[in-house]
């Protein structure tokens, strides 16, 4: 063997130190549990909970598409919500005008909000760190500015009310304005969409995301195009976002241009950064944990907004991996 | 009479006034092992990162099997067979070794848009991996996150990765900067053993002259942008310039 003297026992130490084989099962297992759970929800909890776990589904949702971007290609959104605003609009324009069942609906949004992420991701991903931010941040204002002016179209405002949930399509027999059924729907819908973005980040194109997001000038001279799957990246991200926005849509019974406002977009990079970007499920974790502060001090105050800062910036300060991605971190003493 | 593997003539790049190269022509005949010295400040990295499309010449032209390649991007002269270590550790230092391999590898079979497939299911990648890091002795290491490996380990990580993208002309800047004399006498083995398959042409960086003396087949010696002399080995030893830009001023970049 040609290790040399300087070979690092503490290399060797590091490798062998990898998680214990027993976690293994530990995790599909929980997360089976965890969607038994969810799947049963509406048979034990009252109409109060199933409305907050659907948002706190349709957020995650939202979440983890933008943290594809954010976490594992390291490049920092600051306009995700107007792919997510995209998928909203479609959905309920498409139910309003078109009376499509839903499943088409949320097709198009995808291919709409995808669409979208092109043009956008087409001018902003050559840019990098905060001019990336920036960018992203003035696109989504712009996108916003459109549906809040564009009155013939977008109702202005208002935003688009008054559509029909009919039927799911696929021959699915859905009574889906019952809160109960929309929500195990979302749950299904997030389940999948959820399981194709985990595929996609253990994939070879995901292998070559989180090279690029620790040095991209490396992976470039490894023969890879940086641009084109940073691009790749941000439409994959856009396409998820303007699911979970096609799923609001019907749940809020609106599409409107708050869906579409900056601060929208600063959710997912919050329930991110809360709930942790190094791990797949952070985000969603992270939703939770938002959602459920937000639910839980509005019924005590209506300086809500203050005491959801002071908690946010608590748990920041306190788990820097985020609160999921502390914990895990402890337990597989990473 | 073969032809040069690369050919670079009149290759310039200017900083604001400064010429950090100027004019520089150059060939490098297939299977050659050549090494590019000088003091700091020479010109040599500029150099490379010019042959290697980081950063575009001010004038002059690169020729790669024939190929223009002059301002081509990273990654198309990587594609095309001409890979770079740098002089400082690169390596992504969140993966394991075998993935910083693989990331190269995927690249070369073009999988770098296999969206679905896990690629720690892709056999024939992850063997390939393995050969490459056996091939460094790093296969012990195959698991362990980069971060954490050894300083000497990382460089060698760094050949694995420009191996594994397999490269025709490998560019190797400084490959034994920071080792400790016995890790440079590994790499130079290494070196050595790489060049007698007769699968890569070198084009190497050194400050440290036994290493160059031991592998160049010829020795390019590059001095404020320009090149100063070439030659074998025992002409650039006895070279009265060589010596006098070495020993006669100490400059620093």
């Amino acid at each position: 063997m040609n290790r040399n003297a300087s070979a690092p026992s503490a290399s060797v130490a590091a490798g062998a130190a990898a998680r214990p084989s027993g976690w293994r099962l530990a995790v599909p297992l929980s997360l089976v549990l965890l969607l038994a759970v969810l799947a049963a929800l509406p048979s034990f909890a009252p109409y109060f909970y199933i409305f907050v776990v659907t948002e706190i589904l349709i957020m995650g949702l939202f979440a983890a598409s933008f943290n594809l971007i954010f976490g594992y290609t390291g490049m920092l959104s600051f306009g995700h919500a107007a792919f997510f605003g995209m998928g909203a609009y479609t959905t309920a324009m498409l139910l309003l005008h078109v009376e499509l069942p839903l499943v088409w609906a949320l097709l198009a949004s995808m291919a709409t909000a995808a669409l979208l992420a092109l043009v956008i991701g087409f001018l902003s991903v050559r840019l990098s760190e905060v001019y990336f931010a920036m960018l992203t941040l003035a696109f989504g204002m712009m996108v916003y500015a459109v549906a809040h002016q564009w009155r013939s179209l977008t109702n202005g405002s208002d935003g688009i009310t008054g559509f029909l949930l009919r039927d799911f399509g696929l021959g699915l027999d859905l009574q889906l304005a019952d809160p109960a059924v929309y929500y195990r729907v979302v749950l299904a819908v997030v389940a999948i969409a959820a399981a194709v973005l985990y595929l996609i980040t253990r994939s070879s194109f995901g292998l070559m995301l989180r090279a690029i997001s620790e040095n991209p000038e490396r992976v470039a001279f490894c023969g890879i195009d940086v641009r084109r799957h940073r691009l790749a990246a941000f439409v994959i991200a856009g396409l998820f976002a303007g699911l979970a926005g096609a799923l609001f849509a019907p749940f809020n019974r609106v599409a409107s241009p708050d869906m579409l406002h900056w601060s929208q977009s600063a959710e997912p990079v919050l329930m991110t950064i809360l709930g942790g970007a190094g791990y797949f499920l952070g985000p969603f974790f992270g939703a939770a944990m938002f959602v459920l502060l937000e639910t839980w001090i509005t019924s005590y105050t209506e300086h809500w907004m203050l005491f959801l800062g002071i908690a946010l910036a608590l748990l920041v300060m306190f788990f820097r991996r985020g609160v999921l991605g502390t914990l895990l971190d402890r337990m597989l003493r990473r | 009479m073969t032809e040069p593997i690369l050919s670079v003539t009149g290759l310039g790049k200017a900083f604001g006034g400064v010429r950090a190269v100027d004019g520089v022509s150059l060939e490098v005949m297939p299977r050659e092992t050549v090494a590019l010295i000088g003091p700091n400040g020479a010109g040599k990295t500029t150099f490379y990162n010019m042959i290697s499309g980081r950063m575009k010449p001010s004038s002059g032209r690169v020729r790669f099997q024939g190929r223009d390649i002059t301002g081509l991007p990273p990654h198309a002269i990587s594609r095309l067979g001409v890979s770079r270590s740098f002089q400082i550790n690169n390596v992504f230092t969140e993966l394991t070794a075998r993935e910083n391999v693989e990331v190269a590898l995927t690249a070369l079979h073009g999988r770098a848009f296999s969206l679905f497939r896990p690629a720690s299911r892709d056999r024939r990648l992850l063997a390939e991996a393995d050969a490459v890091l056996e091939r460094l002795g790093l296969r012990p290491l195959a698991d362990t996150r980069a971060g954490v490996l050894s300083y000497g380990d990382k460089r060698l990580l760094e050949i694995a990765i420009v191996l594994a993208t397999r490269p025709k002309l490998v560019l190797l800047d400084e490959p034994t900067a920071g080792m400790t004399p016995e890790e440079t006498r590994h790499v130079t083995r290494l070196i050595r053993g790489l060049a007698e398959t007769g699968e890569y042409t070198f084009l190497i960086t050194e400050h440290d002259m036994n290493v160059v003396f031991d592998l160049a087949d010829r020795i390019v010696v590059m001095h404020r942008g320009r090149l100063l002399a070439q030659g074998t080995p025992e002409q650039i030893r006895s070279d009265r310039a060589v010596r006098e830009a070495y020993l006669g001023e100490e400059e620093s970049a």
